[in-house]
């Protein structure tokens, strides 16, 4: 095994509440990590935190506590300058092919910008030949770099946004519901578009999702998240043959998919699910159906029920 | 996707009005420049107060001075304070709400609370005040006319720079290490800027107006340069028994302001991405 | 009840969104309409209740228990809609009054389809919200719509929807703006609440994965017409038309599960779905079909049924069977 690319320890941001309201903990103390060419899938619901959890680790917002190291670097320790050459080594693939480019700019023009960040940013010819590479390499022509953002379907979009994030040449790619906005049959080109580049230039994905599918198929290790806390880690197959957290296993039965045949009707749980203060619990306690007093009076921690699989439950392998 | 591709769209009613009204009123200010029928200032008792067609296409005045030609000069005073004007109070207004947006927090605080101030003094009463500091001339009617217009730049560039500061694309590119500055400049100005033009042209003429205003009080150009509003403060005691010396620049003013107006709704229409859908 | 939607066009302007749909639905039973965007299949909806957008035109005939919607006029239209069809759309919010509380807003219609009192139409929505297992329904009958939860304001959405009993149901993609576990409830309470009144049901949806677990029969779409329609388990398991075949090998979940994890790989369909106004000539799917032949190019094939109950619009379906 390598050196990880990406260190994440006790990742914490909290926002203020309005007025009285206890603070909305986003992201409440997420610790993992990535190693060299390898996928981690961060599956979760809306309001999971997923979202914040990206914006933190590309720096583009401080932590309320924990570190960010990447390739060694502790990235909220390092003078901005530092921090611009190691954004390099770590870039960012957005959810919506039309609000990630900006459409007043030529494709060429949007591709290039991460090659700011090069100390001696190529100009002229040699920009265009980084371009030209680039988008050779996702699939697109040379000549669509003097075209407009809008002359592109959703899809060849999506093409750009991963051009740009592959021009500084970097070692992880941080993907947030990269296909979410697309069609099924042109999300499928994307897919294998991630992967052909994952496995040919050996970058590391943070691949974010609240599709259970799309994370199966890319990643190597899965992530649940659930209100700002990794539930459930794991290997990828690990996580779908063998599912030990209420919530990861409520996701799996709730997914539509083609085997599973026709719905039986089911009692549907009649709990609220409000965002609340859960220091002191578990966040799930109030949908989970094998909750206990326990679990409204202690938060569990992480246990490890097999090598690399982690399960934040007072009843790890007991349900 | 790319309506603007497949189809030439008509250009909004509005707009084709507008334009041709204020491209008019512009080269009228451009050739008086270089020609007029007489000199706006010549005196020529012998011709006073005479009727349309009479002397000249729209008369004369007290002094015998033609009417037409103290129009065109008028309306090059008129435009060019106003451009002049509405350029002062769009750049350090844009450069003020731009930079709000870009900094948020303690800047932008002071920054919209001191736009507040300002645009809670009328336009007139904060032309008049430093019209009396600095004296009349071109540089004070420009002055307090642009200070009056700034916060009106501040607070739509805000607005409008915050919407594109919440698109991804500033994300991305501060990921790709743009500062604040840059990104305000390669980002969120071109996005804005179509909010920003049809607000100047909008601005131009309330400038019109507010310049007519000020020389009607005399606190515009002193004499003898010629301007719409002291032509129309000149016609007050002749209004009995030459009321074209009235209608005139009262009609420019009108129109002018009119033109312009149009001109602003129509590339409203124009930039409302709206448009694109409708058929 | 019984629909049968016949030669149904919808033109605005020049251009044709929809082209040549025909399918018949009878009492009890439930279709699922199926297609990415650009399909057709939400214009399809708007053209059956009649809700189409300004300017957009009609033709064909939807036969309602062989009336003609199409033909009637608006008034007539109108209580049809509400009484005999309910419809259910995506995004619930825009759909519900935000400045009116969501028992009125159910007791609204009960008052005027079924012309009871003020007093009943209360108590019938309260028993409604119930009905759609609103937690604590007794409460949220005084909530705004902003005060409820994404899954919550759908259930009021079907509430509203059910309020009139109606026979057919018309459910917009549903669940499209719901989180997954939620998505699982209202599409159980959704299967539960068809079965129990014995309405017809129409499914739309981009999800495979939704309508093979809440319909019998599958029509799947593509860029303004039928492609392929015909019992579920069929179009799921053999499919007759190179794009559902394609649509199928494009979901991540059917990606061959074993073999070296790095040598998997989706069979995506190459290309985009061509707009409304740039479809190719003949068949409008064949720049992007691996079984295209030049037979394909010249005319647009005709739709045509291959097996009793199971239509296809392609001429190399036989390929496939």
């Amino acid at each position: 095994m390598s050196a990880p690319v990406l260190e994440v320890r006790n990742l914490t941001r909290h926002f203020r509440g309005r007025g009285s309201a206890p603070a909305l903990k986003a992201v409440d103390g997420v610790t993992f990590q990535i190693e060299e060419g390898s996928t981690l899938g961060v599956v979760g619901e809306s309001g999971s935190g997923k979202t914040t959890l990206a914006r933190l680790i590309m720096a583009l917002d401080r932590p309320t506590a924990g570190e960010v190291i990447f390739a060694g670097h502790d990235l909220f320790a390092q003078p901005a300058a530092e921090l611009a050459r190691l954004r390099r080594g770590f870039q960012m693939v957005f959810q919506d092919p039309y609000g990630s480019l900006d459409p007043r700019m030529s494709v060429g023009r949007i591709i290039a910008e991460p090659l700011h960040l090069e100390p001696a940013a190529p100009r002229g010819a040699a920009r265009r030949a980084r371009v030209a590479e680039v988008l050779a390499e996702v699939g697109l022509a040379p000549g669509d770099a003097g075209r407009r953002p809008h002359q592109f379907s959703g899809g060849q979009r999506q093409r750009i946004a991963i051009a740009r994030a592959l021009i500084s040449r970097p070692q992880l790619v941080i993907a947030d519901e990269p296909v979410s906005a697309l069609d099924l049959s042109v999300q499928a080109q994307v897919l294998n578009l991630l992967m052909d580049l994952r496995d040919r230039e050996r970058l590391a994905f943070l691949f974010i999702s609240h599709n259970l599918a799309v994370v199966e198929f890319l990643a190597d290790r899965i992530a649940v998240m659930y209100r700002g806390r990794f539930v459930e880690t794991g290997p990828a197959e690990e996580i779908f043959r063998h599912p030990m957290h209420p919530y990861t296993r409520l996701l799996l039965e709730s997914e539509p998919r083609l085997e599973k045949g026709k719905r039986r009707a089911r009692p549907a749980p009649m709990r609220e699910d409000r965002a609340g203060d859960w220091t002191h619990a578990c966040a799930f306690a109030p949908r989970c159906p094998h909750a206990t007093m326990d679990c409204t009076a202690r938060t569990p921690v992480p246990t490890a029920l097999a090598a690399g699989h982690d399960v934040t439950c007072h009843y790890a392998g007991e349900i | 996707m790319s309506a603007a591709l497949e189809s030439p769209r008509r250009p909004p009613p509005a707009l084709v009005a507008g334009g041709a009204i204020t491209a008019a009123f512009i080269l009228l200010a451009l050739i008086s420049r270089i020609w007029t029928p007489e000199s706006p200032t010549r005196i020529h008792i012998a011709l006073r107060l005479k009727p349309p067609l009479a002397a000249g296409l729209l008369g004369t005045d007290p002094f015998g001075r033609d009417v037409l030609s103290m129009l065109m000069a008028g309306t090059w005073t008129s435009l060019s304070t106003a451009f002049l004007a509405v350029a002062l109070g769009l750049l350090l207004g844009v450069a003020l709400g731009t930079a709000a947006a870009a900094l948020r927090g303690r800047f932008e605080e002071a920054a919209m609370r001191s736009a507040d101030v300002i645009f809670a003094f009328p336009a007139l009463i904060t032309a008049i005040m430093v019209t009396n500091i600095f004296g009349p001339g071109q540089a004070t009617a420009v002055t307090a006319i642009g200070v009056f217009i700034i916060p009106v730049f501040a607070r739509v560039a805000r607005a409008s720079a915050l919407q594109i500061w919440a698109r991804d694309y500033c994300l991305a590119a501060r990921a790709a290490g743009k500062g604040r500055l840059a990104i305000s400049l390669e980002h969120v100005i071109p996005n804005i800027a179509g909010t920003l033009l049809v607000q100047a042209t909008i601005q131009l003429a309330l400038a019109i107006l507010i310049e007519a205003g000020l020389s009607f009080l005399g606190l515009g150009l002193p004499p003898p340069t010629p301007s719409w509003g002291r032509m129309l403060n000149d016609a007050q005691t002749f209004l009995d028994s030459a009321p074209w010396l009235a209608v005139a620049p009262g009609v420019a003013i009108a129109l002018a302001v009119l033109g312009f107006n149009l001109l602003g709704d129509g590339l409203r229409d124009l930039f409302d991405p709206r448009r694109d859908r409708a058929p | 009840m019984s629909l049968a939607v016949e030669n149904l066009a919808v033109h605005l302007g020049a251009r044709a969104l929809l082209a040549d749909m025909s399918f018949r639905l009878e009492n009890g039973a439930t279709l699922g309409i199926v297609g990415e965007s650009g399909s057709g299949k939400s214009l399809l909806a708007l053209a059956i209740i009649g809700l189409l957008p300004e300017g957009m035109q009609a033709q064909g005939r939807v036969l309602l228990d062989g009336e003609d919607l199409l033909a009637l006029p608006e008034s007539a239209l109108c209580h049809r809609r509400g009484a005999r069809i309910g419809m259910i759309f995506q995004e619930p919010a825009t759909a519900l009054n935000p400045a009116m509380r969501i028992g009125e807003q159910i007791a609204e219609g009960l008052i005027w389809h079924r012309r009871i009192d003020a007093a009943a139409a209360r108590a019938e929505s309260l028993r409604l919200l119930d009905h759609v297992r609103m937690p604590d329904a007794q409460r949220r009958f005084a909530f705004y719509p902003h005060e409820l939860s994404g899954g919550q304001r759908q259930r009021v959405g079907i509430a509203i929807a059910l309020a009139p009993e109606p026979e057919l149901l018309i459910a917009d993609e549903p669940t499209t703006a719901l989180d997954v576990t939620v998505e699982s409830e209202i599409l159980d309470l959704l299967a539960e609440l068809v079965a129990e009144a014995r309405m017809s049901l129409i499914l739309i949806s981009h999800d495979l994965g939704i309508i093979a677990g809440m319909t019998e029969r599958c029509l799947v779409m593509y860029a303004g017409t039928r492609f392929e329609e015909g019992p579920k388990e069929r179009i799921l398991r053999k499919p007759l038309n190179p794009y559902t075949l394609g649509l199928l090998a494009a979901l991540p979940e059917r990606a061959p599960a074993t073999g070296e994890r790095r040598a998997r790989r989706l069979a995506g369909i190459p290309g985009n779905v061509p707009s409304a106004g740039r479809l190719p000539p003949g068949c409008r799917f064949a720049d992007r079909c691996a079984m295209a032949i030049a037979a394909c190019r010249p005319v647009e094939p005709a739709w045509r049924a291959l097996e009793p109950g199971h239509g296809v619009r392609c001429i190399r379906a036989e390929t496939l069977l």
